[in-house]
């Protein structure tokens, strides 16, 4: 954050001549742990890892060693594996929940945006009631009656986040649709299907994506929530949160079980929240030049 | 003032109608038949439908519904069937604990957020600023359970200053109660101050260009009552807006530090009906939450048209 502002205020500083606007090492730091991580969930079954739910009783809370890297959990369990078998479960329901947000949220938002009428006040009014339950008590509840498995999850955290991108979208698509350019394009007589694709999708869509951003870093937190209240995906899956809740009963023994997945958790959210943040400054400038 | 007050009310009823609706539909519709959890799985299928009669699980939806909704407006929220408490009663427990957290986390969070804004904004784009700007952007990716854990850990483990979980109630020792809450209003507090602090130095940096500053400065006034007097004042409104934002977020991180730090609140109250299942208490809770977040929300905009005349006028 402090990098990106220090950018910004050079560019004010410098005037309209420099085009460029430098990152900062914070934000290629921030991508370099990003990809990573995901490189690492994704090839979590190839790499040459000992079994994540593998128990071995009379290794119980080992120090790290060359058999385990990281040491072992509470059970034996070996904490490198679980670690990265962990990020699958968090990246997966932290990337695809806000997916569900992003086309449902995004499609109702413009469309919502763009006719205006009847509409637009059914579907605002209809998300105000969805924002109406605290979304944390709204997600407890309906995990606790769907039961737990990672696609009720990733559902329900994305149908949480439907408003918020409803809301990016809609504004998005308001000051979009008196612009020249659709009015032009109107005028030329072309259909709201084309409108909306062709001319007002390709400008709704990078704010869309720098929330998307910021709606993973949110969903991860709320997926660890759940799990580290023990209502996540069920054991014997490990996810950063239901590793943070097992390491929290033996705190006073071995922190580093509750340490390690939760700077694993800090800095992916961090990450994504940076990204997230950077290219939001970028795509509106209005809140850059704060 | 009261056209605008009326104009709120009504669309408060509508939503309040939904929320109770939706409410209901999760208990009723989604898998898990009530009987069957409360029987077991060993019940005979006679039994089963015996109970839903009795239950009056066998009668179509939409009148359920409306008779589930007579009997909340009538005050009555149904009756845990595991310990025969009434969902008021428990909750009624429950609720001036999750107050207290809330109330002294929302104190703490001003305490911190509101200084260290005014101390940016005075010298904004300096040494301190930028690393209190980046320390708020990095406390906004830590989760509640995490800094919970951490100053656990602090606190409780290596320290030993502060007890890490229990609670006792104000009425029977002061003291004791608020060192029971100090852990867990911190947390919160940790996760509120970055927000406050965020939106306030934005706005004081506004603020602290404005001519009528420049005069209080003119005549001669200290510089403590020009900021937090003459300075703050025209961020009243803000203050007001984030805490309204905050509510939601504040419920939310109440349930997972009750949950942590065993306070007996009401967002305990909830995991636990979860854990053992107890669907009554946990669609009364639901529906107690819910309602009064929706109801908070309004108080917040009703302050926030006494403060602001353009709001009730329609010009903002």
């Amino acid at each position: 954050m402090a990098t990106l502002e220090l950018v910004i205020d050079e560019d004010v500083a410098s005037g309209p001549v420099t085009r460029t606007r430098r990152l900062g090492p914070l934000f290629w730091a921030a991508v370099g742990w990003t990809i990573f991580i995901l490189a690492a969930a994704a090839s979590a079954g190839l790499l040459p890892l000992p079994s994540p739910t593998d128990m071995d009783m009379l290794e119980r809370r080992a120090a790290p060693s060359v058999l385990h890297w990281l040491g072992t959990d509470g059970l034996g369990r070996d904490e490198l594996a679980r670690l990265i078998f962990g990020a699958r479960v968090s990246l997966t329901v932290g990337l695809c929940g806000p997916v569900i947000g992003l086309t449902i949220g995004g499609a109702l938002g413009m469309l919502s945006g763009y006719f205006r009428g009847r509409f637009e006040s059914l579907v605002v009014g209809s998300m105000d009631v969805l924002l109406a339950f605290p979304p944390l008590i709204l997600a407890l509840a309906v995990t606790a009656y769907l039961g737990q498995s990672l696609l009720n999850l990733t559902c329900i955290l994305g149908v949480l986040g439907i408003p918020a991108f409803m809301r990016v979208a809609r504004a998005a698509t308001l000051t979009l649709a008196r612009r020249e350019f659709v009015i032009a394009a109107q005028a030329l007589g072309a259909t709201h299907a084309r409108i909306l694709l062709r001319e007002l999708l390709p400008n709704v869509l990078l704010p869309l994506l720098a929330f998307f951003l910021l709606g993973v870093a949110v969903t991860i937190v709320a997926e660890g929530a759940l799990s580290f209240l023990g209502l996540g995906v069920p054991p014997p899956i490990s996810s950063w949160g239901s590793m943070i809740g097992e390491g929290r009963e033996s705190l006073e023994i071995a922190p580093r079980l509750a340490f390690m997945p939760a700077i694993a958790m800090f800095l992916t959210v961090l990450s994504f929240n940076l990204i997230g943040d950077t290219l939001r400054a970028l795509t509106d400038p209005r809140q850059g030049a704060l | 003032m009261l056209s605008f007050i009326a104009r709120r009310l009504l669309y408060l009823l509508p939503v309040l109608l939904a929320v109770s609706l939706l409410t209901f539909l999760i208990a009723s519709l989604l898998p898990g038949d009530l009987a069957y959890v409360i029987l077991g799985d060993q019940a005979t299928p006679e039994k089963v439908a015996a109970l839903r009669h009795d239950m009056g699980l066998d009668e179509p939806v939409w009148w359920r519904y409306l008779s589930w909704l007579g009997h909340v407006l009538e005050g009555d929220f149904g009756r845990s069937f595991r310990t025969g408490q009434t969902v008021l009663q428990a909750v009624g427990e429950r609720l001036p604990v999750s107050f207290e957290l809330m109330f002294f986390a929302e104190i703490a969070g001003l305490a911190i957020g509101v200084p260290v804004a005014i101390a940016c904004a005075v010298r904004s784009g300096g040494a301190f600023d930028r690393f209190m700007t980046g320390s708020a952007f990095g406390m906004l990716s830590v989760p509640t359970f995490l800094s919970a854990i951490l100053l656990i850990y602090l606190f409780a483990v290596e320290l030993r200053w502060l007890p890490a979980t229990g609670y006792v109630p104000f009425g029977e020792d002061p003291m004791a109660n608020l060192r029971f809450m100090v852990l867990p209003a911190l947390t919160l507090a940790l996760a509120e101050w970055p927000g406050i602090m965020r939106v306030l130095r934005s706005d004081m940096i506004a603020t602290l260009q404005e001519d009528y500053i420049a005069l209080a400065k003119a005549k001669g006034l200290k510089a403590s009552r020009i900021l937090f007097v003459h300075a703050l004042k025209p961020s009243s409104l803000t203050l007001i807006t984030i805490t309204g934002i905050n509510i939601g977020r504040l419920i939310g991180g109440a349930v997972i530090v009750e949950t942590i730090f065993a306070l007996p609140g009401i967002g305990r109250l909830l995991v636990g009906a979860i854990y053992t299942r107890d669907l009554i208490i946990l669609q009364g809770v639901v529906l107690v939450v819910a309602g009064g977040f929706v109801l908070m929300n309004f108080v917040v905009d009703m302050l926030y048209a006494v403060l602001d005349p353009r709001i009730r006028h329609g010009h903002a």
